[in-house]
């Protein structure tokens, strides 16, 4: 059986005995580390499908584990746990649980798109990582990463007026992932500001209720992408096997709150 | 053959991108197309990157160029709409295009914001190569109640495309005042002015086009304003700038290795051409200074309001006070401004 690299080196795998002997053969020392024998049972075989179906996963097929993606990664190189090309090993194989085990990182991709640039078979890592934080998510096995609430806060506000506010969107970044808006950093920044440009300041920070921007005769365009946004939602969750969002959760207070 | 979005063809030999063809030749010399171009300046160029738009349009002015802004136009997607449905994002993108293209009759677009840029030119690439795509933008558009955007209509470019094929360097040397003479610049691209490759068939066409692992436009436009531009290896790399509020530490630690490494070179500023990122690197560097206690004092400043200043135009009138980072002082050391 191939060696599962990480998956079955990982410390806890390796047995090693200071005295050994086997077959009248002497293999003390550091002849005796072994890896423990694996049998892995629980592959998930419609893992590799499930990823496909959902936005930028479609072309994890395609894959041929080259390393080219995790040679380029941003995110590697500030945490080398964050392995792309091992994911998509992983959801290849079906290999489940697995992946869970790195579950919590998997949103941190910055979508530099230099794997997306190097990638020599078109399978679009950058959308994988995006593909299986989404499907660690609509599965349960991951709460919404502060990256998911950053980009549905975005993505109502474009949708309700076509276009966006920044100091709306840190405001209500800060009130979706439950952190005071009173960041040390922040308000030095704002201080920084603020010596020189006093109402910049209340533009910047969004600490002023402005003139919501929005793009006029947007009314149409807003009906047509919303209606768009809730069938593939619902294709979605039917390709993952779960039941439609209406039912999983109370309907979204988007229109209510941004409209 | 039918090809899904995302999908840059099958590559051969040395030839990396099919949709690399004749048609993409290296940009024309004729400057009067880039005289006159329909302007998107998208959401942020009216929010934090105010001095970003000011500068542009005050540079341009002074250029004698002209930017028709495009009317009731909408937010491209950023980074964020595609990670709700790709295609949302691509009709929202081209809903701009078409608005050039059908309303304004423009055949070119031009985007300073790096975000906006890249996302007209996939909607472009994707329109031009994915039937889904296709299908959905229509069906969208005709909802919305216009045309559909048709790939190749209208031609996307950034502002650094604009004044380097609008004005190009000799033009730019005989209208500098005020140079830029002894000011040490790193110059910063950022990961959306060239990546992915195949959705920027235009670049790496030999003379005249722009590099994709080493672009130079930036250096280009600022060495004929005088600036000392110094070797910068992180031309390209990433700010960290879509998780800059949502994964905050790892921003921080990509900030800080593009600042560190703009100061190692030598640099006094930094040259920025998108808001993203100039704003990533502005709080970064407080947010280092503040959280762990990392300072760096070099200066954030956008590559139109260094043009500005060398074109004689007063800081202010470029928002040079309106930065994070305070350049004035770095500008007033060298007898700039």
């Amino acid at each position: 059986m191939p060696i599962h690299e990480k998956a079955l080196i990982r410390p806890e795998n390796l047995l090693t005995h200071d005295k050994l002997v086997v077959d009248g053969v002497d293999v003390s020392g550091h002849w005796s580390t072994f890896i423990a024998p694996r049998v892995v049972t629980d592959y998930n075989e419609r893992l590799q499908d499930e990823i496909a179906a959902l936005p930028g996963g479609e072309f994890v097929h395609r894959c041929w584990q080259c390393g080219s993606c995790t040679n380029v990664c941003t995110v590697n190189a500030v945490n080398p746990d964050f392995n792309p090309r091992f994911w998509i090993y992983l959801i290849r194989m079906g290999m489940e649980s697995e992946l869970l085990r790195d579950k919590d990182i998997i949103w941190q991709c910055v979508s530099c798109n230099k794997c997306t640039d190097a990638c020599p078979r078109q399978v679009v890592p950058e959308g994988v990582m995006k593909a299986t934080a989404r499907w660690l998510e609509l599965k349960g096995h991951t709460p919404k990463s502060s990256s998911t609430h950053f980009d549905e806060e975005f993505s109502e506000q474009v949708i309700a007026t076509g276009k966006i506010e920044e100091g709306r969107i840190i405001r209500n970044f800060f009130a979706r992932t439950g952190q005071p808006l009173r960041q040390e950093w922040l308000v030095e920044m704002a201080k920084r500001i603020a010596r020189r440009l006093p109402v910049k300041l209340g533009m910047v920070m969004g600490f002023a209720a402005l003139v919501r921007p929005r793009t006029r005769g947007w009314a149409k365009a807003r009906r047509a992408i919303e209606g768009h946004v809730a069938r593939e939602e619902t294709r979605r969750r039917a390709a993952l096997g779960l039941a439609s969002a209406a039912a999983a959760a109370p309907p979204s207070n988007d229109s209510a709150r941004t409209g | 053959m039918k090809r899904q979005a995302g999908d840059p063809g099958r590559r051969s030999g040395t030839d990396m991108t099919e949709g690399k063809t004749m048609t993409h030749s290296p940009p024309p010399d004729d400057k009067a197309k880039y005289q006159r171009v329909a302007y998107y300046p998208g959401c942020a160029l009216e929010g934090t990157a105010h001095a970003y738009d000011a500068s542009t349009r005050a540079v341009g002015k002074a250029l004698g160029l002209e930017l028709d802004e495009v009317p009731d136009w909408n937010c491209c997607g950023a980074m964020e709409v595609k990670n709700i449905d790709p295609k949302v994002q691509t009709y929202l993108s081209s809903r701009v295009l078409s608005i050039a293209a059908n309303e304004m009759h423009a055949p070119v677009v031009m985007a300073p914001c790096n975000g906006c840029y890249h996302n007209l030119k996939k909607a472009e690439y994707d329109l031009g190569h994915d039937d889904a795509s296709r299908e959905t933008v229509g069906k969208i558009s005709q909802q919305a109640g216009h045309a559909a955007y048709q790939a190749g209509q209208v031609e996307t470019i950034h502002a650094l495309d604009w004044l380097k094929h609008g004005v190009g360097e000799a033009e730019l040397r005989t209208r500098v005042s005020k140079s830029l003479n002894g000011l040490k610049v790193a110059n910063y691209y950022g990961c959306m002015y060239t990546r992915p490759r195949h959705i920027f068939p235009e670049k790496d066409c030999g003379p005249g086009s722009d590099s994709l692992y080493q672009p130079h436009f930036m250096d280009d436009l600022l060495a004929a304003a005088g600036a000392e531009n110094v070797d910068f290896p992180l031309k390209t790399a990433c700010c960290g700038g879509a998780h800059t509020l949502s994964d905050s530490d790892t921003s921080t630690k990509l900030v800080l290795n593009i600042l560190r490494a703009a100061e190692a070179a030598g640099a006094d500023v930094i040259a920025t051409e998108c808001p993203t990122c100039h704003a990533g690197l502005e709080m970064h560097q407080v947010r280092a200074e503040k959280v762990f206690g990392e300072k760096t004092t070099v200066k954030m400043l956008y590559f139109t309001q260094l043009l500005g200043v060398a074109l004689g135009l007063s800081p202010r009138s470029v928002g040079v006070h309106e930065n994070v980072s305070d350049g004035r002082a770095a500008l007033a050391e060298k007898g700039i401004a």
